[in-house]
């Protein structure tokens, strides 16, 4: 190990209460950095997981939908002009709307149900019953995360929607909604039907093209005959989603403003401990100084103790995140933490603590080595 | 004679400014000589410490210059200073300046890696430097671990290791008792057997000029008196040094 690198180890460890109290500030920004870029990981995840989870090349939608729970209709007759189109092979109507769960004891619950033809889009993670039994007559599919709220126990548990009778035919697990409301699985019809939606309506047109058929082609003839509607890729209507609920929401802004406050209080923390421990050892770096040192090997110094800050402090961080992981993985809002966004953390915390180097190398800029001789 | 290692030349120091200002240097003439224990004698307040840091290039003159090696310290920045303490300057201060969290033996070693003299080479180098001043069965201790006597021996090799051609040494015997201050001054004046390497030592303590070869005087930052230190003979050779 290089020397320089010793010596820093050793300064950092030297006073462990300031060790700490650096320790307990790092982990606390990089913890506080960490949940909320894994909240915006998850809720980013969240707000897109229907649309992650229909198999589609295309979306037609009304133009100016928000997003995917946007309550907005278009008309289910433009299904036979798109179906004109070359190059679509199939057009399958989507429905989407919040409607009332009427549970055994006469309480009402909001649900948001999903109703399709059950190829295109079905629920996923089924544990219990299947897709195929949601064909029937009030069969619909509910989450086990759900079973408390909507006051059923499994397969064949009534409820009521809308007046309609209800039976749970499938139990999926972890399909949980952001916005807490349960999402109910159906057919299509009988959807329309627990909703409110004429049968001429429709919240979306899914669009299947033919193998070989350009997409941008497809896509500009369907826009040029659906002048009032909007023709989105899945990728496109998935970004346009994450971005209503993270930024025009104000969500995403309230995560990155908390992720930012971590950087700042652990960039101050950090530079506050390494300043003082590099006064401390004022007399060593004056020495050094004497001894003829480079001023960039005295930086060596001061920079290995930050980064060893950084490592040390990101490892626990880093187990507290994961901690946190598990404990919310069943929760209503999950926190997410990637491979890509552990790197992020990892660069960050160095830049972090590097910066945070930057008061002490000032004060160290400052060191005479005469004053060896006069201490 | 051997050739002078240090040569500083009308060196004038004036520290502080407005009504605090100090003139600690005036017109100082001096060279340091190859083979040579030289001794900074004075009163507190004289200016040894500043001109041991004159001619460490520690500190810039206010006027005058000083050589080492051949290399003029005039007009050069603190790099281009560090970079010749770097490469001629060995220091031993009073109270040591180890380094409480390294061994004795890293202590010595942080010297090379300084000059970019790294891995199993430098520890050997470290290891012979601690021999030579009798620690090498302390290689391992730390400063808190060794008496005062062991601390400066291992400062010492710090200043060897690197292989200086001068070493600076400021009241190395200072903090010590008669018998480690004999002690210290003994080996210093075995380093200085090689002709090639210089030792100044600055000196309250007259005990000690059985081991220098010259004694220099220093009054109100003049030198103003010189002699043949008793380690070479006993004859006084008095000169009035300042101003020339």
């Amino acid at each position: 190990m290089p020397l320089n690198l010793i010596l820093a180890t050793r300064n950092l460890f030297y006073d462990r209460l300031r060790f700490v109290a650096t320790m307990i500030g790092i982990v606390f920004s990089v913890v506080l950095v960490m949940v909320q870029m894994g909240l915006y990981l998850g809720f980013g995840q969240m707000v897109t997981t229907v649309i992650d989870h229909t198999s589609t090349d295309l979306w037609v939608m009304r133009h100016g939908t928000k997003c995917f729970e946007d309550p907005s209709l278009l008309s289910a007759n433009k299904q036979t002009r798109v179906a004109a189109i070359a190059g679509v092979a199939e057009t399958i109507p989507l429905v989407i709307g919040f409607s009332g769960w009427i549970l055994p004891s006469g309480e009402i619950t909001p649900v948001f149900v999903v109703g399709s033809d059950l190829q295109t889009l079905q629920p996923w993670n089924v544990t219990e019953g299947t897709v195929q039994a949601l064909s029937a007559p009030g069969a619909v599919a509910v989450d086990r995360s759900y079973f408390e709220r909507l006051g059923v126990s499994g397969i064949g548990s009534k409820a009521n929607i809308r007046g309609h009778n209800v039976s749970v035919a499938a139990v999926t697990d972890g399909i949980r909604s952001f916005t807490t409301t349960p999402y109910i699985f159906s057919d299509l019809s009988h959807a329309r039907t627990y909703i409110g939606i004429p049968s001429t309506m429709a919240s979306y047109l899914l669009v299947k093209l033919r193998p070989g058929a350009n997409l941008d082609d497809v896509r500009h003839e369907l826009q040029a005959s659906l002048p009032d509607s909007e023709v989105l890729t899945s990728a496109e209507f998935r970004e346009r989603s994450r971005l209503y609920w993270l930024f025009g929401t104000g969500a995403g802004a309230a995560l990155f403003a908390g992720a930012i406050l971590g950087i700042i209080v652990g960039t101050v923390i950090v530079g506050q401990t390494l300043y003082s421990s590099t006064k401390d050892h004022l007399d060593e770096f004056a020495t050094l100084r004497a001894m003829g040192s480079s001023r960039g090997y005295i930086y060596s110094v001061i920079i290995y103790q930050a980064l060893l800050n950084a490592v040390i402090g990101f490892g626990l961080a880093t187990l507290i995140g994961f901690a946190v992981v598990r404990l919310t993985m069943n929760g209503a809002l999950p926190v997410l933490i990637t491979p890509t966004l552990i790197l992020a953390m990892l660069v960050l915390t160095m830049i972090m603590c590097v910066v945070s180097a930057l008061a002490a190398i000032f004060r160290v800029l400052r060191v005479d080595p005469v004053m060896v001789f006069t201490r | 004679m051997n050739d002078p290692i240090i040569i500083a030349k009308d060196i004038n120091k004036v520290l502080g400014s407005g009504a605090g200002q100090v003139h600690a240097l005036k017109n100082v003439n001096l060279s340091l000589r190859g083979g040579e224990v030289t001794m900074l004698m004075g009163p507190s307040g004289s200016g040894k410490t500043t001109l041991l840091s004159v001619l460490g290039c520690m500190l810039a003159p206010t006027s005058g210059t000083v050589q080492v090696c051949g290399v003029a310290s005039e007009g050069a920045n603190a790099e281009q200073l560090a970079k010749l303490r770097r490469e001629h300057i060995g220091f031993v201060f009073q109270t040591y300046h180890l380094f409480p969290t390294m061994s004795a033996v890293e202590n010595v070693q942080l010297a090379l890696d300084v000059r970019g003299l790294c891995g199993r080479i430098a520890r050997a180098k470290a290891h012979d430097a601690l021999e030579k001043v009798g620690l090498a069965h302390k290689l391992c201790s730390y400063p808190l671990e060794l008496s005062g006597g062991e601390q400066q021996r291992v400062a010492i090799a710090r200043a060897i290791v690197s292989d200086p051609s001068a070493i600076l040494a400021d009241e190395p015997t200072g903090a010590l008792d008669g018998c480690n201050g004999q002690a210290i001054m003994s080996i210093l004046a075995t380093i200085a057997a090689d002709s090639d390497r210089s030792v100044l030592v600055v000196t309250h303590d007259s005990r000690l000029t059985s081991f220098a070869d010259r004694i220099i005087f220093i009054e109100d930052g003049r030198l103003v008196d010189e002699q043949v230190g008793n380690a070479r003979a006993p004859k006084r050779r008095t000169a009035a040094l300042a101003g020339h």
